[in-house]
Parts: C-alpha cells; sequence; structure tokens
C-alpha cells in the first residue's frame, strides 16, 4: 500500500537524512520503522503525506506516486499521530478528534455519531469527555485522543511517530495493547516510529531498522531478533535478544511443531498457562514457581498438556537452525 | 493642604458644570483613536502574518516600525503639519490620525509576527498532517491559539494611542487634550486636572474593555 | 528570490521617501530658524538633556531598587497589588501626568522633572519587576543549594540573568522621556518642544521642523546608543535569541 522506491532526503546542501531506502508496506501489516535517535526515521515517516520532501526517488501510495496526488487530500486519507501535543489547544476534545471530518464536511450527527463510538474504542465517555480541552487531560488520555483522531476519519492508512513515546512505561504497555486490540478489528496499514526495540519487537508485523539514513534490515521481528543482518543490527537488538525473542513465539506456535508433554506424569503445585501465553512468560512462571513445568489450558480453561524448559529450548534452537520466518498472525 | 484641598473640589465642581462638553471631548476622543486603531489593526495584523513567511522583510520592517515608535509624538506630529499642510490637511484629524496609525505597528505587527512565529511547531505539524489548507491551519488552529499575544499587541497600541491622542489637541484634532491645551493656555488649574482625570479614566477603561474581550475571544482550551 | 526582490522594494521605498523628504526640508529652506538661532538651539537642546538626564537618573535610582525590593521574599505577598498598580499607571498617558503636576505644582523647571520623573518610573519599574520574576526558579534553587547567600544570589543569579530586560526597560524610559520632555515646555521646562509648539501656534514651518528634526534625531541615536550598551553589557547567555 505504501512503497518506498530507493527513497533519498537531503535536508539543505549536505545532510542527507534518508539515503536510498526500499521498502513495502503492505494492506493491513504494521511496519516500524527503528533506529536511534537521528537516524532518519522521522524524515521517512513524513515524505509520505508530503510534509517533507523527497528528493530522490519516489513513494507509492496505492500504486500512485505521492507526487501526482493532492497533498491536502492526501493528509486526509492518511491518519497522522505525533509524540504528545498534536492536539489543538484551542478546541475541545470533540472538536479535536473530529477536525478531519469537519473539514470533509461531514454533517453534525455523523461527526457527534462518529465520536460516540471512537471513544468508546479507547475506553473514554464521550459525554465526560466532550467539553473538555487538551489541558484538562492526562498525558495517557491526551495520547489516545490523537490516536483516534487520527481514525476519526478511517482512513486506510495511519503515520504514527512516538505515538507513546511521552508515556510512563506502565501506561504505554497498556496503550499498546489497547491500540493492538483496535488495530486487530480496523486492520489499518501502519507506518509506526519506535526508538524502543521491545515496543517495535510488540507493535510491528515487520521491524526495518535504519542507522543514519540507511535501511539495515527490514524484516520480522523473529527473523531480526534470531538473525541480525549485521553487527549493527545485532548491537541494537541486545545481547539478550534471544530472550526478547521468546515474547513472540507463543506456545500455540510451538504446538504446531511439537507434542505437549502429557500432563498425567506430573502431577503438583504448578502453575497454569494459557496456550497463547508467550514463551517468555512461560519460562518466568516456571522459574517462579520452582518447579520443572508449566500446564497449558486451552480456550476453556481445559489442562490440554505441559512445556518444561527443554521444550523450549529446543523450540528455538530449531527455529535458528531451520531459519525459517515464523510470520505474526 | 487646605488649598488642595480646595482644588479637589473646584475639580468636581469643574466637572459637573462641564459634564456634557467633557462627554462630547470623550466621544471624539475615542473615534479618533478608535478608527486609527481598526485601520491599524486591518493593515498590521495581516501584515504580522504575512511576515512570518519572510523572514528578510520582516527584521526589515520590525526596524522601521521600532525606529517610527522612537520618534517622540509631538516632534512627528511637527513634522506631518507642514507635510500634509501640501495637501491642505495640516492642521486637523488627517495628521493626527495618519500617525496613530503609525504607532499602532510597531506592537500590533510585531506581537502578531512573534506569536504566529513561535506557534508550537507539533501543533501545526498536526494541522498539515490532518490536511488542513494555509487558510484553515491559519484561521482553525494559528490565529485562535495567538489571540492572546495578538491581542495584547493591541491593547498596548489603544493605550499608547489614547495618550498621543491628547497631544494631537495641539496639532487641532480634537478630542480630551482640548482640556489640557486650553487648560494650559488660559492658566485654568481645574479644566487641566479634569482633563488628566478624563484621559486617565479612559485609558484605564480601555484597557479594561481589552482585557475583557481578549478573555472573551480567547479559546478556552488556552490558559 | 522573489522574496527578496519584495524587501528591497520596500527598503528602497524608505530610503527613497526619506531622501525626498530632507530634499522638501532643505528646497523649502526649513532649518534656516535652526541656522540662524543656532545659540538658543543649544540652550534648548542642553536644557532638554538636563531635563532628560536628571529625570531618568532619579527614575532608575528609584525603580530599580524598589523592584528589586518587591521581589525579595518578604514581600512576595505584595507583589499582585504592585503588579496591578503598576499596569494602571501604564495606561495613564505622560501628558495626564506633566497636566497633573502642572495643575498641583505650578509652572517650571521642578515640576517637569517630577512628572518626567514619575512617567519614566513605570517602565523601569516594570522590566526589572518581569526581569526578576522570569529569572528560572530551578536556577535560583541551585544557586541556594551551592550555598549562595541571598545577596550573592541577587548579584550573581538574579541580576546578570534579569538585566537584558533591565536595561530595556531603561531603554524604553529614555526614549519616551525625550520626547515627554518636548511637552515640558508647556509646563515651563524649556527644550526644544518651545520651537515645536511656537511653530504650531504661529503657523511657522521653519520653526516647527527647527524643532521636530532634532528631537527626532535625538531620541533616534539615543536608543541606538542604549541598544549598543545593552550588547556590551549583558551576557550572551542571557540575552533573549528572538526579538
Ligand atoms: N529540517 C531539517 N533541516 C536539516 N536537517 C534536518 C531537519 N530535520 C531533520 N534533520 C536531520 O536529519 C536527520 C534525521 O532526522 P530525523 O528527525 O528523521 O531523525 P529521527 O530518526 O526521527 O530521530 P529521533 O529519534 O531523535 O526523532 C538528523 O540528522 C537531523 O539532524
Ligand atoms: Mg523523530
Amino acid at each position: 500500500m505504501i512503497q518506498y522506491k530507493s527513497v533519498t532526503k537531503i535536508y539543505g546542501e549536505d545532510v542527507t537524512a534518508v539515503d536510498q531506502v526500499s521498502l513495502d508496506v503492505n494492506e493491513g501489516e504494521i511496519v516500524v520503522l527503528l533506529g536511534p535517535s537521528g537516524c532518519g526515521k522521522t524524515t521517512l515517516l513524513r515524505m509520505v503525506n508530503g510534509l517533507e520532501s523527497v528528493t530522490d526517488g519516489d513513494i507509492l501510495f496505492n500504486g500512485e506516486s505521492i507526487k501526482s496526488l493532492n497533498e491536502i487530500e492526501l493528509r486526509r486519507k492518511i491518519g497522522y499521530v505525533i509524540q504528545s501535543n498534536g492536539l489543538f489547544p484551542n478546541m475541545n476534545i470533540e472538536q479535536n478528534v473530529t477536525v478531519v471530518p469537519t473539514l470533509l464536511g461531514w454533517s453534525k450527527e455523523d461527526k457527534k455519531k462518529r465520536f460516540e463510538e471512537l471513544m468508546e474504542l479507547v475506553g473514554l465517555d464521550a459525554e465526560d469527555y466532550r467539553k473538555r480541552y487538551p489541558h484538562e487531560l492526562s498525558g495517557g488520555q491526551q495520547q489516545r485522543i490523537g490516536v483516534i483522531r487520527a481514525l476519526a476519519a478511517d482512513p486506510p492508512a495511519m503515520l504514527m511517530d512516538e505515538p507513546f513515546g511521552a508515556l510512563d512505561p506502565i501506561i504505554r504497555e497498556r496503550v499498546q495493547d489497547e491500540f493492538l486490540a483496535i488495530q486487530r478489528e480496523l486492520n489499518k496499514t501502519i507506518l509506526f516510529v519506535s526508538h524502543d526495540i521491545d515496543e517495535a519487537i510488540k507493535m510491528g508485523d515487520k521491524i526495518a531498522l535504519m542507522k543514519d539514513g540507511q535501511l539495515m534490515q527490514f524484516d520480522t521481528p523473529s527473523q531480526i531478533l534470531q538473525n541480525p543482518a549485521n553487527d549493527f543490527v545485532a548491537q541494537f537488538v541486545g545481547k539478550d535478544r534471544m530472550v526478547k525473542s521468546l515474547t513472540i513465539h507463543r506456545i500455540e506456535q510451538l504446538m504446531e511443531r511439537y507434542e505437549l508433554l502429557d500432563s498425567s506424569i506430573e502431577k503438583g503445585q504448578i502453575a497454569t498457562v494459557s496456550k497463547s501465553s508467550n514463551l517468555r512468560d512461560v519460562l518466568s512462571y516456571i522459574l517462579e514457581s520452582k518447579q520443572q513445568a508449566v500446564h497449558v489450558v486451552n480456550e476453556n480453561d481445559e489442562v490440554i498438556g505441559q512445556v518444561d524448559f527443554a521444550l523450549v529450548n529446543q523450540y528455538m534452537i530449531d527455529l535458528a537452525e531451520k531459519d525459517e520466518p515464523v510470520v505474526n498472525p | 493642604m487646605g488649598n488642595s484641598e480646595s482644588t479637589f473640589w473646584r475639580v468636581i465642581d469643574y466637572f459637573q458644570n462641564n459634564i456634557d462638553w467633557i462627554l462630547e471631548l470623550t466621544v471624539e476622543h475615542v473615534v479618533l483613536v478608535g478608527s486609527a486603531i481598526i485601520v491599524a489593526i486591518l493593515i498590521g495584523v495581516p501584515l504580522g502574518i504575512y511576515l512570518t513567511t519572510n523572514e528578510q522583510l520582516a527584521s526589515t520592517v520590525l526596524n522601521i516600525a521600532g525606529v517610527i515608535m522612537t520618534i517622540p509624538s509631538i516632534a512627528l506630529f511637527g513634522i506631518m503639519v507642514p507635510i500634509f499642510a501640501v495637501i491642505n490637511q495640516g492642521i486637523g484629524f488627517v495628521p493626527a490620525f495618519v500617525a496613530l496609525i503609525l504607532y499602532s505597528q510597531l506592537p500590533i505587527i510585531r506581537n502578531t509576527y512573534t506569536a504566529i512565529h513561535n506557534v508550537n511547531p507539533q501543533i501545526r505539524d498536526a494541522a498539515y498532517g490532518v490536511g488542513m489548507n494555509t487558510w484553515q491551519r491559519l484561521f482553525k488552529v494559528e490565529i485562535p491559539n495567538t489571540i492572546p499575544v495578538i491581542m495584547a499587541g493591541i491593547r498596548t497600541a489603544v493605550v499608547l494611542n489614547i495618550g498621543i491622542g491628547v497631544i494631537a489637541a495641539f496639532i487641532g484634532a480634537g478630542g480630551l487634550g482640548i482640556l489640557i491645551s486650553q487648560g494650559i493656555t488660559r492658566g485654568y488649574h481645574e479644566m487641566i486636572i479634569s482633563g488628566a482625570i478624563a484621559i486617565s479614566i479612559l485609558g484605564i477603561t480601555a484597557d479594561l474593555f481589552l482585557r475583557f474581550l481578549q478573555r472573551l475571544l480567547t479559546p478556552k482550551g488556552i490558559s | 528570490m522573489g522574496k527578496n526582490v519584495i524587501t528591497w522594494t520596500v527598503r528602497v521605498i524608505v530610503y527613497l521617501g526619506l531622501l525626498a523628504f530632507f530634499i522638501w526640508v532643505f528646497s523649502n529652506e526649513y532649518l534656516n530658524h535652526l541656522v540662524e538661532n543656532f545659540e538658543e538651539f543649544l540652550v534648548l537642546l542642553r536644557q532638554h538633556i538636563q531635563l532628560v538626564a536628571l529625570s531618568s537618573f532619579l527614575a532608575i535610582a528609584v525603580a530599580v531598587p524598589s523592584a528589586i525590593i518587591v521581589t525579595r521574599p518578604k514581600f512576595q505577598r505584595f507583589e499582585g497589588v504592585v503588579s496591578t498598580v503598576v499596569n494602571f499607571g501604564y495606561t495613564i498617558p505622560n501628558m495626564a501626568i506633566l497636566a497633573l503636576m502642572m495643575g498641583i505644582m505650578g509652572i517650571g523647571f521642578q515640576t517637569a522633572v517630577v512628572a518626567l520623573f514619575i512617567y519614566s518610573i513605570l517602565p523601569i519599574f516594570r522590566n526589572t519587576l518581569a526581569g526578576i520574576q522570569s529569572v528560572n526558579s530551578n536556577l535560583i534553587d541551585s544557586a541556594k543549594g551551592m550555598g549562595f547567600k541571598p545577596y550573592q544570589i541577587l548579584f550573581k543569579v538574579e541580576l546578570p540573568n534579569a538585566a537584558y530586560s533591565i536595561i530595556a526597560g531603561i531603554r524604553t524610559a529614555v526614549v519616551i522621556n525625550i520626547g515627554a520632555t518636548a511637552l515640558a515646555y508647556l509646563i515651563g521646562g524649556g527644550g526644544l518642544g518651545n520651537w515645536i509648539f511656537v511653530g504650531i501656534n504661529v503657523f511657522d514651518n521653519s520653526i516647527l521642523i527647527s524643532g521636530a528634526l532634532p528631537i527626532t534625531l535625538l531620541a533616534i541615536t539615543v536608543d541606538l546608543f542604549l541598544r549598543l550598551l545593552e550588547r556590551k553589557v549583558v551576557p550572551r547567555g542571557a540575552r533573549p535569541s528572538t526579538r
């Protein structure tokens, strides 16, 4: 849906912020632009909706060059969320959320209905917040409003520049979960900037890792973690990359390759996890309960087997050897 | 200080006896200052906004306005009277009107320019990002968010102009300055003091009114 | 390119306007009065400068210390009241103060000095107050933390950081004062305003311009000079980055 065709951006005479980047963002996918400060993530993002010009190369939106599209109309088709403060201080929450519908000339009733739908989506009370102003909201609430403002006119694509960057870790995690739940329903095409590897792993279907304006690796989170393309990537993802990669694998996936251990073999005080838990949590539970394994239960809370440390280990080794991409559902 | 006490009562007397005339002069004053301010706003605000798109011109214009501001008002009148005499408008409303417009430019242009220039870049970015065009951005985001600063500039200009309007009486532009200019010529202290008091009241009232207006115009979300 | 053209057009128009003005002044021999009465001019100029210098000096001597006192912790609770009074004072025109003083004190040099002094206090006081108040409170806290004594905080932290604002206030006051002094003629204070008012009264452009032009140049020159002083005195880090 969004295609970068060897895009270069040079500021002024000689600051090359983006250097010949090519990547495709498919429909319904979240692609996270990841990298250290100043590597060109924001620039790469802002070229899509014409907030920065493209020095060289081209960007296609739905197969059409953005140069051939009307900038204003393009922007209204692409939601844009920035790190805090993007709300208009002079407008109340309802006006902020419905700003694009207003620009598009929606009727009052439609706007009101849409506002209420969106507020429900993020679990805020529409009546309570309608007439409030941005500075009367907490940071987390403001950020949610920023997200639903971008969703208001139901744009097929979203650009999000460190949208949760200003939030403290606990709130951030909650808003991330919330956003992923929304995304599962809406299936937007999303470009998401982050400098936090954990956030990237969690949010991204794919990660584009950048350094000094160049694309270092563009792959699924598990591939990035298990098969870093070069030293920079390996260093960026950290020494604990294997531990991190545990978070993207779930018991369900493990079950596609291996039989669970027989749960009747060992009885006793062992912990129970659901089959949609990730492997990192599984290991945590095993360590915490000071037992060899945990019970796995299905949706109906029926025990379907056990997982132990050896099984997880074997699965991970196997994955790395087979070099097989594991795509998040 | 029995003397000053009786002066006080004589001033009160003067006010009571001449209230109609004083009100008339007040209206004249308000018309002069008000009309000049309206024209000054119509010139200064759009110019200030335009200047945010042209840095080089901005510093030139602000420098010129700054120099005009340092010209003492009576001296500017002194220079304008002979100039306007060329078109037979030397004494009276016109030179005063023009001078007041000139003096208003610096506070109005400078505040508008600075305010729009300093709009939080992230907010401006968001305005671009949601697909506003230039005018929508200006009228829906930039101007509403800068009302307090722009209004402060207008307030400064009004207060300044009320004062300069007094001096304009000496070149025949009318207004409350008449009480002072005639009072001085006639050595009539009660008249002078009444004038000073009336002008002060006008200045304070205008400032209060504009503060009220500013609060009315400022969107609630801006603290 | 196009934008530079506009800028240059504006500049050229201003310069041409000025040139036209001076040609007009000289071709009508409007400065003849000044040349013919040069002795008197010097007397008036001296009076003018004396009035400005004396009243400005007194105003600085009163306004800066009182602003410092008002911002000391002990007096903090009066700050609101003082600010309100000062803001109200600001809305009273200088002519009104001159006239009021004349009504009270009669005509003369002293009246003029007092009136000009009163009017000059406000901008200096207000700017000193604002300057000191705007010094970052973290800065003061960290100075306290390093064991600065109150007077050291004042002289090493507050005043240097408020210097820009204070000097700007003094500049504003002095420039306004030069103009206000032109009105001092009306209350018997003398000065270059003399010729302006006489010129208006007798419809003599030559007398008028001979008074008005020098005052204008005086104001612009003093403003420029004080701006230079500002640059010299204010530490670079304490200057605002934008105008
Ligand atoms: N308007 C500009 N003019 C000149 N250089 C710029 C401009 N904007 C960005 N740059 C430079 O381009 C490079 C990339 O900037 P960009 O904002 O895209 O980085 P980023 O990856 O988003 O960083 P961060 O994580 O800090 O937000 C940086 O070196 C930056 O200094
Ligand atoms: Mg960035």
